[in-house]
Formats: structure tokens, sequence, C-alpha cells
């Protein structure tokens, strides 16, 4: 019990010791003091953000929303955002499709085939300098490796995803094979089964869980990505057609109304934001409770 | 065949197999495959990383031949003479994340002390880490959007105020311009606070309790410990952990593109607008042709090489301190 540590004994043996001890728990007091004002005030801003978003957003959501076009800027007609939501589930889509597979497979070279070895380092150091890559360099890298050679489409927004996608994906795997007990793998090759017949049939489902959970992760946090589609995708106020084609998403639509002087589409942009929010919290919550299970 | 005398242990696939039925060497033979597919999926990472650097780099060729280094210190940016220089771009950048971290770094100590020194409870502790990771997932562009609508009115009022009272000082020597420097760092120490936080939880969390409790034994009071112990042992991991947080807010995009003002200009106030370099390629890349590709992709290649040189350093510093076991 540090607290009872704190207070000056109640006999203390001189004054000048007792006058010392008190300046030295004052300090020790006033320091506790700023430390819990100091969280405090780190979690204003969380709470600030939620309350505009329900106030600005969830207020004034309609369910309408979700399946109507944008309005033109300066018409009070009421739109929606349903190609946006449209556009965002399709590349955050693309996105999972390519860095999941190969995610989960580094993560299995890494935990299964090569574990403590001189490339699985190397790789493991790849993947996180990637997770360290400012997410507007991934639409930078798409734009130069496709957008100029093509054009900006769904795909090219949903592959600028996947890279941001995917140390997310390796890390999360690997911390979840990391914690599937040894004794696990070692039966499954005790009874004969192959290293692949046991990553697939025991280590991969035992761990299920928690991969799918960094999944989600994921793809949550691509959800609300704008800078790596903001210039490979660009955005689009009609419906999708083709995904070889400009694409609008959430992200880029609150961007694109956050300051424009229409109540109207400012109004949409909360709204989107609204359903964003939602979408990472009850992710992040669900994980969270997942994490905590298996430990 | 002596099955005992060829088991070798870690070895498993080197072992002269016996005749095999067809479904065994069919699992056999996807064995191979699915651990050579391992392979290429984790090579390929790497591969990705370095295709991103060499791609953006080529394309950066060209304004490199064209400006050098001099690129780097050069103030114009003409969109229609096409002659383009990066200072504006890098002193945005690095003032804003400096200032960002000015505001982040106590703030994340604190919240790490306070979640690691015998504060609270387990549970209570683990409802505030979870509440400070929440602070991480939600997107950029929302915190943009909450910036422009909360922050700003704050800062112009406090802007003006300060540039009336105190307009001799450089740093407030312009009124408040609506987004500028400020807001734009106040939410970019937002964003970063929970990597520092986190981070800094993990190295507290690794200092030995013994010692802790040595000098609590002989009369230290909690402060003494921390600042003695604690913070002293730990001080590898936070700087780590600044380091990092350093590097994301270099990176940071959409928050910066709607708050710091995006314009090109060098100016010590606080309140004044700026630009980042990547608010700039944000905002400038849908419409660039040519030249002007050329150099946003020169700009990307000192971002590139700003932000991975930055994070190679955290990761080595957090390797060597063994805190870096979780991410935010």
């Amino acid at each position: 019990m540090p607290e009872t540590l704190n207070t000056p004994p109640a006999a203390a043996p001189t004054m000048d010791l007792s006058r010392k001890l008190r300046w030295r728990s004052i300090f020790s007091n006033s320091l506790d003091a700023l430390v819990v004002v100091m969280t405090c005030a780190a979690i204003i801003p969380l709470i600030s953000v939620i309350y505009m978003v329900l106030v600005r957003g969830a207020v004034h959501f309609r369910p309408d929303m979700l399946w109507k076009l944008p309005p033109a800027m300066g018409m009070q007609e009421t739109g929606g955002f349903g190609n946006a939501l449209v556009g965002t589930l399709i590349m955050v889509g693309i996105g999972a499709l390519v860095s999941v597979p190969v995610g989960v497979l580094t993560a299995i070279f890494l935990t299964e085939y090569s574990r403590g070895s001189r490339s699985a380092r190397t790789i493991r150091f790849a993947a996180k300098i990637l997770s360290g890559l400012p997410s507007i360099l991934a639409g930078v890298f798409i734009y130069g490796a496709v957008v100029l050679h093509f054009k900006n489409s769904a795909y090219a927004g949903g592959l600028a995803l996947s890279i941001l996608m995917l140390p997310i994906v390796i890390l999360a795997t690997e911390e979840a094979l990391l914690r599937v007990p040894r004794f696990l793998r070692e039966g499954s090759l005790a009874l004969g089964a192959n290293p692949t017949q046991t990553v697939l049939q025991i280590t991969l489902p035992t761990a299920a869980p928690a991969i799918i959970t960094g999944v989600m992760l994921a793809v949550a946090r691509a959800a609300g990505e704008t800078a790596p589609i903001i210039f490979t995708a660009m955005f689009s106020n009609f419906w999708l057609r083709s995904l070889n084609q400009p694409t609008a998403s959430m992200a880029v639509l609150i961007f694109n109304d956050a300051n424009v002087p229409d109540d109207n589409l400012i109004t949409l942009a909360w709204s989107g934001s609204f359903i964003l929010i939602l979408l990472v919290f009850v992710t992040n919550i669900i994980s969270h409770f997942v994490v905590n299970r298996s430990r | 065949m002596e099955p005992t005398a060829e088991i070798i242990p870690d070895q498993p696939r080197k072992i002269p197999l016996p005749v095999l039925g067809a479904q065994a060497r069919a699992a056999r033979r996807f064995d191979l495959f699915f651990t050579k597919a391992t392979l290429l999926a984790g090579w390929g990472t790497v591969a990705l990383l370095a295709w991103i650097a060499l791609q953006i780099g080529y394309q950066a060729w060209p304004a490199f031949v064209q400006y050098h280094f001099g690129f780097l210190f050069s103030q114009t940016w003409d969109t229609e003479n096409d002659v383009y220089g990066a200072l504006p771009f890098i002193y945005g950048t690095l003032v804003s994340s400096a200032l960002a971290l000015l505001i982040a770094t106590p703030l994340g100590v604190a919240i790490a002390i306070f979640l690691t020194e015998d504060y609270l409870p387990s549970s209570v502790q683990d409802f505030f880490k979870f509440t400070v990771e929440l602070l991480a997932a939600i997107p950029s562009v929302i915190y943009g959007l909450w910036g422009w609508a909360v922050i700003i009115p704050i800062t112009n009022i406090l802007g003006n105020w300060l540039n009336a009272h105190f307009g001799w000082c450089p740093l407030f020597s312009t009124p408040a311009s609506g987004p500028c420097f400020l807001p734009a760092s106040f939410v970019l120490a937002i964003m970063v606070l929970p990597t520092i936080a986190a981070l800094a939880r993990t190295a507290l969390k690794a200092t030995p309790v013994a010692t802790k409790e040595g000098a609590l034994a002989l009369g230290a009071t909690r402060w003494e410990v921390i600042r003695q112990i604690s913070l002293p042992m730990a001080s590898t991991g936070i700087a780590g952990a600044v380091v990092l947080a350093l590097g994301r807010a270099m990176g940071e995009t959409m928050a910066l593109a709607m708050l710091i003002g995006n314009k090109n200009q060098i100016s010590a106030s606080l309140f004044a607008p700026a630009n980042t370099i990547a608010s700039l390629l944000a905002n400038s890349f849908g419409e660039a042709t040519g030249p002007q590709v050329a150099a946003l992709m020169y700009l990307s290649f000192i971002l590139m090489f700003l932000t991975l040189a930055i994070n190679a350093a955290a990761e080595w510093v957090l390797d060597y301190t063994g805190a870096s076991k979780r991410h935010v």
C-alpha cells in the first residue's frame, strides 16, 4: 500500500525532518493530481468528437440517406450518400480480398515455418515499416503504378487500401498464431499430420477469432481512410456502374463536404461521419472483448 | 525402413518417406506448395516495400535531375511556370509535427504513468486504456471535420486575443486566420497521443517492481519512485514512442489538409496558415500533370525518406528495449 507510505509518520523525530517530509508528500500529491487532470484532459476530445457526431450527425440522420445520391450544392433538396457507401464497401472489399490472403500467409510463414529465423526478422521488420508508411504514400504509389497507366478506378482505390491493411493483418495474425499453445501443434504432428495439415486444421482454426478480429480492425481502418483514395479512386456523384471508373467513398465525401457553404451538405458529412464512427467503434469494442477473452 | 532411426528433430522434411498412398502423396505435395506460397507471400511483403520506394523514386527522378538538392531550399511553388521548391512544405511538416509532439508527449507520458503506477485497479486501467485506444481509431477525416467545427473557433478567439496583446512576439505576430498551425497541431497531437501513451505504458510496465518496492520501503514517496526509478528506466522506451509518434505525425494527411490552411508560406506565427508535404499531395495530385507530378513525386520521396528513416530508428530503439510488443 504505497498510500500509507506517503503520509508522514505521526511522531516525527525532529521539527526539521517533518517539514521536509511534508514538502515531499505535497510535491508527490500535487503531481498525482496533475496526472489525473492530464488523463481526463486527454479524454475530453474523445467525448467532444462523439458529442459532435451525435448532435450534428446522428440527430439529422435519415434512413433514406443510405440509398440516395448526394444532392447538388446549393440545392436544399435532401439527398444521401448511397453511392459513397457502396463505393467504400467495394473498395474495402477489394482491399481485404488482396491483403487478407497475403497477410495471413505471411504471418503463417513468420510463426509456423521460419520462426526466429533471419528471413522472419527481415519480413517482420518490413511489415512494421509498412505499417508506419504514411497512408498518403500508399496513394502516391498506386497513382504512379496503376492510375498513370490506366485511370482512376475502384480497383486503384482498393489496391491502395490493401497496402494499408496488409501490415495490420500480418501483425494481428502473427500475434494470434503465437498465442496458440505449442502442445496443440505437437499433438497434431505426433498424430502424423504434416506441417500444412497442422496449420490449416489445428493452428488456424484455433487462432481464427483473433485473426478475424484483426481483419475487422483493418477493414474499419481502411473504411475511414481518405488520403490513399482521394486521387486514386477520386469521387463520383453517381452510382457505380463499373469498377473501372472513378468511385465515390464515404471518407472523400466527408472531406469534400466538410467546409462548403451549404448546410445540407455539411449535415450530410456529419451523418456520414456518424456511420463511419459507428462502424469503427463497434469493431473496436468487439475486438476488445474477443482479444480479452482469448487472453 | 527403420523409422525410429530416421526421425531427426526439426528437420521433418528431410526424412526419405516410405511409399505413400495417393492421398498421402497429395497431402505432401500440397504441403510443399503451401510452404512455398507462404514464403512467397512473406517475401512479397518485403518486395512491396521495395517496389513502393523504387516506384516513387523512379517517378521523382525527372524532378531530381532538374532541381537537385536546391529543391529542398527553394520557396517557389508556381504551377503556371512549372517552377517548384519544397521548403515551405518541409518547414510546415516539421513545425506542425514538433508542435504536436510538444503537446502530446507530456499528456501521453502522464496517461502512461497514471495507468501503470498503482493508481487504479486493473479493471479501471483497462477501461482508460481502451478509451485512449479509441482515440486512435477515429478516422483522420472526422478529426478534420471536428477540428473545423470545434477547435478553429476556439483558436480564432485565442489567436486574436494573443495577437492584440502580445503581437510583438513573433509567435503571435498575425491575427488568427481560421485554419492555421495551432489547430492543426492540436488535432495532430490528439491523433498521436494514443501511440505515445500505449508505448510509454509498455515501457513503464517493464520496469522492475522489486526496485520500486525497495525504494518505497526506504521511505520514498510515489513521485520520488517515478522520477528516480520508473522514468529513467523507461526513458529509452519513451524516447522510442516519441520518435514513432513523430513518424506518424509527419505522414498524417487529411486532418492537416483540412485544418492547416494550405498556404505555401513560411511564417513564425502560430496563427498563420501553412502547408505540409502530405496535405499538398492530397490537394494537388488530382489535377497535376507533367512536371508537377514529378515535383510532387519528389516531395513524396522526401516524405517517404523522412518517415521510413524515423520509423526504422524507432523500431530499432523499441526492439532494443523490447517494448514494441503491441502497437495501437
